[in-house]
């Protein structure tokens, strides 16, 4: 059975359609990155699929139920098992960076903090952050920070975890220490969704690459597939724009 | 003429006279004071109102609407005149200095109103995001997150109103409230040369208000915000 | 303390239950009479406005460009009448002067007053502006070949007309606001008219409300007017009251 599937999947902002009939499956432990132009609907999908923005239609289904984006306690629930990471300013300025690790699971799971605290000190050192406990994001680099965000994401022990964008605000120098953040989570089967434009990156870690278009998936399929073989002219345009260089 | 001055100085002066000129400032420095105090936590609860988007709070959301909209744009004269007779129309038996406090809380708010919501808004939408996929309710953002950054680019303009508004009381005078305009009008009525009482309230508005100003832009400076990365 | 207490109903305090209704009827007649005065706030505001533009460029070249004999000078006159009630200044200008031999009318002293004031707060508004025309830009200029007068004139009045123009907006705003107080002197703008209507009728209540309305509806077309006007010309972001 498909982790997550979603069917026919519409979101609307306002008057305008920002998601259309999107359908795909995703099965445990796959790599999907969502590549394609600004405004495509790559993040407002991640958005839908974390309760941020309801659907306006379709299905979303997690391990075979279907998720009810209307229901309050539904969408609290999803959140325990889905996390996600924004582009920048994730991060709690007025917390620590163990207090912004251990808030999740305390908030969200109701475990107690003690427990929470051991867990993010761990997650920390995995993300090579475990010297900066107690400083405070504006104290971090980008790079730091949204390393921090990942293992926020992560304390949730969430079994889907969305990333949108999460190198795109960065200095140049700092996107390889998240990247290389986001291989180990994908040496550790963690389903991942994500969102980027390090094309070489996405060819090198995805299993499936979805290529968006005006909120449309166009085209889906593996890496190479996609980035040597587009079938679609809108795929094979985006891929030839972007692969010049 | 200055040696008129010269002669009625200690004559005006005198402990009677001071200790009245006393009472005005200390009425001047309340009023401003507890006005935008009052005005600085009602507007917050407007603020954090009109964000709200439940269908529900609509028609409430609307009325602070207009009402942060209209009372910034009338001049505090006609306000104080509106309250005046409309406590005197619904026989509301209040002192002027409460008349005079009403109508400073109704234009506090609405000014601050804005400057609570700029403070708000400052704060990055991602961070409402954050909470909101960390389950955090409406209330529980504003508390836990929002606010513990919004209130440092919140205090600054909200504490320059406060400085500016201690001029605006000058109009209180006008219905009659002790404060340091009509301690003013009473003792130049009195016959005082009218360069020395004016001239003596100008300085005390002077002393009251650019020390304040001061500590405002200190202030500002202290708490302006960081560069995040 | 301001003439009648009116509107209220029929029985004065024979019954604990209020009984006010507003009666708008001795007001609309007069309304075009209000809409005078709101004329005259605007030429007020205006007239002051001007005078004060010329004090504040005065002021700002000489904070930006004199030595510290006019420097202080200047520091001194904007800290003073920024920190001082508008109201009091002209109380001053009408009552004091005359002690000196100088004596005006009303409006005379309510236009000096305000001009006074309004050139300390234009003062530090050029002043802004004066700092926001990057020496690299007029040397931009003329290496592009703009003689002195066709930098400023293409490159550095632009420019700071665009950081300038809403700060100028909203003062000028605050202003047309602030000859409210003029009243106080007899001066017959809206504010005073309002006072006159209510000494005639004793409708307190609903004349003051009509002048309210006409301060909000004068504003918020000058709002739009000079956001219109910013964003058009200047290309300001004309973030307004």
């Amino acid at each position: 059975m498909p982790q997550l599937e979603l069917i026919d999947l519409r979101a609307n902002y306002g008057d305008v359609a920002v998601l259309e009939r999107v359908t795909f499956s995703v099965e445990k432990g796959e790599i999907i990155s969502l590549i394609g132009p600004s405004g495509s609907g790559k993040s407002t999908l991640l958005r839908v699929l974390v309760g941020l923005l309801p659907p306006a239609a379709g299905t979303v289904r997690l391990d075979g139920q279907e998720v009810d984006y209307h229901s309050k306690a539904a969408v609290r629930q999803l959140r325990s098992r889905m996390a996600i990471v924004f582009q920048q300013f994730n991060l709690f300025q007025n917390m620590s960076v163990l207090a912004n690790v251990t808030i999740a699971p305390v908030r969200v799971k109701g475990q107690p903090p003690a427990e929470a605290e051991g867990y993010a000190r761990e997650l920390l050192d995995r993300v090579g952050l475990g010297h900066k406990l107690d400083a405070y994001p504006d104290q971090l680099s980008g790079g730091q920070q949204q390393r921090v965000a990942i293992a926020r994401a992560l304390a949730l022990k969430p079994e889907i975890v969305l990333l949108d964008e999460v190198t795109s605000a960065l200095d140049p120098e700092l996107v390889n220490e998240v990247l290389d953040v986001i291989r180990l989570l994908a040496a550790d089967g963690m389903t991942i969704f994500f969102v980027s434009h390090e094309m070489a990156f996405v060819r090198e870690v995805s299993s499936k690459v979805f290529f968006m278009d005006r909120g449309h998936v166009v085209e889906s399929g593996t890496p190479a597939q996609i980035f040597d073989a587009p079938r679609q002219p809108r795929t094979r345009e985006f891929v030839s724009k972007i692969l010049r260089h | 003429m200055l040696q008129q001055i010269v002669e009625q100085a200690p004559k005006f002066f005198g402990y009677y006279n001071v200790l009245f000129l006393l009472q005005a400032f200390a009425a001047t420095f309340l009023l401003s004071l507890v006005g935008c105090v009052l005005g600085f936590a009602l507007g917050f609860v407007l603020a954090v109102t009109r964000r709200t988007a439940d269908w529900r709070l609509a028609p409430l959301r609307i009325l602070m609407n207009v009402f942060t909209e209209a009372f910034r744009r009338i001049p505090f004269l006609v306000t104080l005149m509106l309250v005046f007779f409309a406590f005197q129309a619904l026989k509301l038996d209040v002192s002027m200095f409460a008349v005079a406090l009403f109508s400073v809380c109704l234009i506090a708010t609405a000014f601050i109103t804005e400057i609570v919501r700029a403070g708000l808004d400052s704060v990055h939408r991602n961070q409402w995001d954050a909470a909101a996929a960390m389950n955090f309710s409406y209330l529980e953002t504003l508390r836990y997150i929002v606010v513990p950054q919004a209130w440092k680019v919140m205090l600054p303009p909200a504490f320059s109103f406060f400085v500016l508004f201690i001029k605006d009381t000058a109009l209180a005078s006008q219905i009659g409230v002790v404060e340091l305009t009509f301690a003013g009008k009473v003792l130049a009525n009195k016959g005082f040369p009218a360069a020395l009482t004016f001239g003596t309230i100008l300085v005390l508005y002077f002393v009251l208000s650019w020390p304040l100003a001061r500590f405002g832009r200190w202030m500002g400076a202290r708490l302006a915000p960081t560069r995040t990365h | 303390m301001p003439a009648g207490a009116g509107g209220a109903g029929a029985d004065h305090g024979a019954s604990p239950h209020v009984n006010f209704v507003l009666d708008f009827g001795a007001i609309w007649p007069r309304v075009p009479y209000l809409f005078g005065g709101a004329w005259l706030s605007l030429q007020i505001a205006f007239l002051a406005f001007c005078g004060g533009m010329v004090i504040g460029l005065f002021g700002a070249m000489a904070k930006t460009y004199g030595g510290a004999w006019v420097r202080r000078p200047v520091d001194a006159y904007v800290s003073f009448f920024t920190n001082t009630p508008q109201l009091v200044q002209i109380y001053f200008i009408f009552f004091a002067l005359p002690e000196w031999g100088i004596l005006l009318s009303p409006y005379a002293a309510v236009l000096i007053g305000m001009t006074l004031n309004a050139g300390a707060y234009l003062t530090q508004v050029q002043l802004a502006g004066f700092a926001s025309a990057h020496r690299a830009e007029i040397e931009a200029a003329e290496t592009l070949g703009f003689t002195r007068m066709q930098s400023v004139r293409f490159v550095i009045f632009p420019h700071v007309m665009r950081t300038l123009f809403p700060p100028l907006s909203n003062l000028y705003i605050l202003m047309t606001l602030g000859t409210s107080m003029a009243a106080v002197f007899g001066v017959e703008e809206l504010t005073g008219r309002a006072f006159n209507i209510n000494s005639e009728t004793f409708r307190s209540v609903e004349v003051f409300l009509v002048a309210a309305v006409i301060y909000i509806v004068i504003t918020f077309v000058a709002t739009l007017l000079l956001a219109g006007v910013g964003r058009r010309f200047f290309r300001a972001q004309m973030k307004l009251l």
